[in-house]
């Protein structure tokens, strides 16, 4: 940011092509950050549009993550209620600070970094949200969800403002879109990889699978991409695909990466692995039998 | 609210009269990401996260569809009054926005399924007293990293509740009531849930984030979460022995003390035989519970608890090694076909 405030003030001028060059230098020094946003926020913002108020056309709310140099991770959110006609907005700033202390107790971590809502468009009441934010925190980020579904798809995008047009005379704000990237950790990257499975059912709603069941559709889909790679390799074998270097390069990586090892050594470790494992399952229903034994007894007795 | 006595274990039985049956319970997408996600924050306190959960009820399903975090509770454990200021104010604000506030259970995270204790059955028995819908929900963060999302959902049987009303766990009334471990809690089966705009937010989701197919799970390492696992077992076993050593050694005490009241008595009947010979008046009569107090019946709760910890690892042993067998079937396969 230093460095587009500075261009700014050396380029005082009112030549057009000129200002337009120095709106350019401010977008892409914020165009450096990056917005990474995990996924429970995503859930949370539709969530709420989905329990709107009856006349509300779209909902918003407060942001809370983490900002460094160069990115900004959103972690959490949570929804303020809101009144927006014609020319007025209102949204319940007692709400959302008492809302933001709650938050706090539970994570204390979690700062202001900007505001959400729902909806494909940045409007001109975006605006004072936004001026609102600004006070909470500098340069909040924007998000927005679009859960009209334009272009047949939620889109998500991340903006920031920047001032423009002529110092001292009247100024602008532009929102300037940030690359905006879902962020999953291990357990979250599971949870959702779970919850995908939703998307295919008719009814909504999908029951665990077992531990046998999970083992059977990974190895699936561990078939079905072996699959893929053979028939790739057959034809650039036939010469109807040109071979890429890169993909060879890991295709060899996975090649080598099957250890080498001898029938009896692979025979012997497995033996021994499947033998533990018969082991612990036969003591532990020895433990269970034991147990249910002891109870029968007492209840006789 | 109503007593619930009823010996109702088959489910169905009860379902005409009281709408207080649960026979399943839905989650949204968003309450799993959430609490996931409070496990993960909290995962360097290394302690157990707990929280509420929001939802309805309809009918014989309960539907949770929200949930927030207990404030971690390092600050003092004398701020009770905070947590239920922090609970009340939470649920206000939350039914601003149009959240579901009925407050229909909680939810906790466990290392290795070691959740079946004390506090757990005392926690449970004050919620389904309050608000008797209300259940538990296990979430397991281990088992989880490996790749299989693990939720359950619980609740105390009703031949559970009456018992732990009446708070007395002597092996007597605990024969009587035919309470036998496994059916303290039941379990009860869920579904997991997501919206038409949350399943498209999914999709998108996929694209924002391509590399989302992870098979870690697939590992073939097993040492470790079973090792874990048996020590676990172990020490349960371990206490479930002491406590049954515990308990013998009252009956012993009873069968000695019984003993002695036998031979008390046949004293007391020869000496009154003799003065009766001798013609004195019998000794006067005297209350044999004062000399001999009975004893004191230990609580059998202890083993209860222990009894369906044991059965909860075996069943997690059980499973981990099913699906372990399968995947060093996998690896046998693939290295067959390797040569």
């Amino acid at each position: 940011m230093d460095q587009g405030l500075c261009g700014r003030a050396g380029k005082l001028v009112t030549n057009k092509t000129r200002v337009y060059n120095f709106k350019m230098a401010v977008s892409e020094s914020v165009r450096a950050r990056k917005v990474f946003v995990h996924p429970v926020v995503l859930f949370s913002i539709v969530d709420g549009f989905e329990r709107r108020s009856e006349d509300a056309k779209r909902v918003i709310g407060t942001l809370l993550g983490s900002v460094d140099k160069t990115s900004v991770e959103i972690r959490s959110c949570f929804g303020v209620p809101h009144n927006e006609s014609e020319d007025e907005v209102a949204i319940e700033l007692e709400y959302a600070k008492s809302m933001f202390e709650l938050h706090k107790k539970s994570h204390p971590n979690d700062e202001i970094v900007g505001w959400y809502a729902t909806g494909s468009d940045v409007t001109e009441h975006s605006l004072l949200i936004h001026e609102y934010y600004s006070r909470e925190t500098s340069n909040p980020v924007h998000v927005t969800v679009d859960t009209t579904l334009k272009g047949s798809r939620m889109g998500v995008r991340a903006y920031q403002s920047c001032k423009m047009g002529v110092p001292g005379k009247t100024e602008g704000t532009i929102f300037s879109p940030i690359p905006c990237e879902v962020i999953l950790t291990g357990p979250e990257r599971v949870g959702v990889n779970w919850l995908q499975r939703t998307k295919n059912t008719a009814k909504q709603s999908i029951s665990p699978l077992s531990d046998m069941q999970h083992v059977n559709s990974a190895s699936e889909r561990l078939l079905e991409m072996l699959g893929t790679v053979v028939a790739y390799v057959d034809e650039v074998l036939a010469g109807k695909v040109p071979g890429n270097n890169s993909v060879g390069r890991e295709l060899m990586d996975l090649v080598t990466s099957v250890p080498r090892m001898s029938q009896e050594d692979f025979e012997s470790i497995l033996n021994s692995n499947m033998q533990d494992l018969l082991m612990i399952v036969y003591l532990s229903g020895l433990c269970k039998t034991q147990i249910s034994l002891g109870e029968k007894l007492a209840t006789v007795l | 609210m109503a007593e619930r006595g009823s010996s109702s274990q088959s489910g169905n039985s009860s379902s005409s009269g009281s709408t207080s049956r649960i026979d399943s319970v839905q989650v949204d997408g968003l309450v799993v990401l959430k609490i996931i996600k409070h496990c993960q924050d909290e995962r360097q306190a290394g302690d157990l996260v707990q929280g509420v959960l929001l939802g309805l009820i309809q009918n014989n399903k309960l539907e949770i569809t929200n949930c927030f975090p207990f404030p971690s509770t390092k600050a003092g454990e004398d701020d009770d009054e905070d947590d239920v200021n922090y609970q009340m104010e939470m649920m206000r604000r939350l039914r601003a926005v149009n959240v579901d506030h009925l407050h229909v259970g909680w939810y906790q995270s466990t290392y290795l399924g070691s959740f079946v204790n004390k506090t757990l059955l005392d926690s449970q028995f004050s919620y389904q007293s309050s608000i008797e819908e209300s259940v538990v929900l296990i979430y397991d963060p281990l088992k989880t990293s490996q790749g299989m999302l693990s939720l359950k959902v619980f609740r105390l049987s009703d031949k559970m509740m009456t018992m732990y009303k009446e708070a007395d766990f002597n092996a007597e009334k605990l024969a009587k009531s035919g309470l036998s471990f496994e059916a303290m809690f039941e379990e009860i089966p869920l579904v997991i849930r997501n919206s038409s705009l949350i399943n498209s937010l999914l999709c998108e989701v996929e694209v924002l984030s391509p590399h989302t197919q992870t098979d870690e799970f697939l590992s073939l390492s097993t040492g470790s979460y079973l090792g874990k696992n048996v020590r676990l077992l172990m020490e349960s076993v371990d206490e479930l022995c002491q406590d049954a050593n515990k308990f013998n050694n009252h009956l012993r005490n009873v069968a000695r003390q019984q003993q002695q009241k036998e031979a008390y008595t046949q004293r007391r009947q020869a000496e009154n035989a003799t003065r009766h010979n001798r013609g004195e008046p019998p000794l006067p009569d005297e209350d044999l519970s004062k000399i001999f107090k009975p004893l004191q019946s230990p609580s059998r709760l202890d083993y209860l608890l222990l009894s369906q910890q044991v059965n909860t690892y075996s069943k997690q042993v059980n499973q981990f090694s099913t699906h372990s067998f399968g995947k060093l079937f996998l690896a046998q396969a693939l290295q067959g076909n390797d040569k």
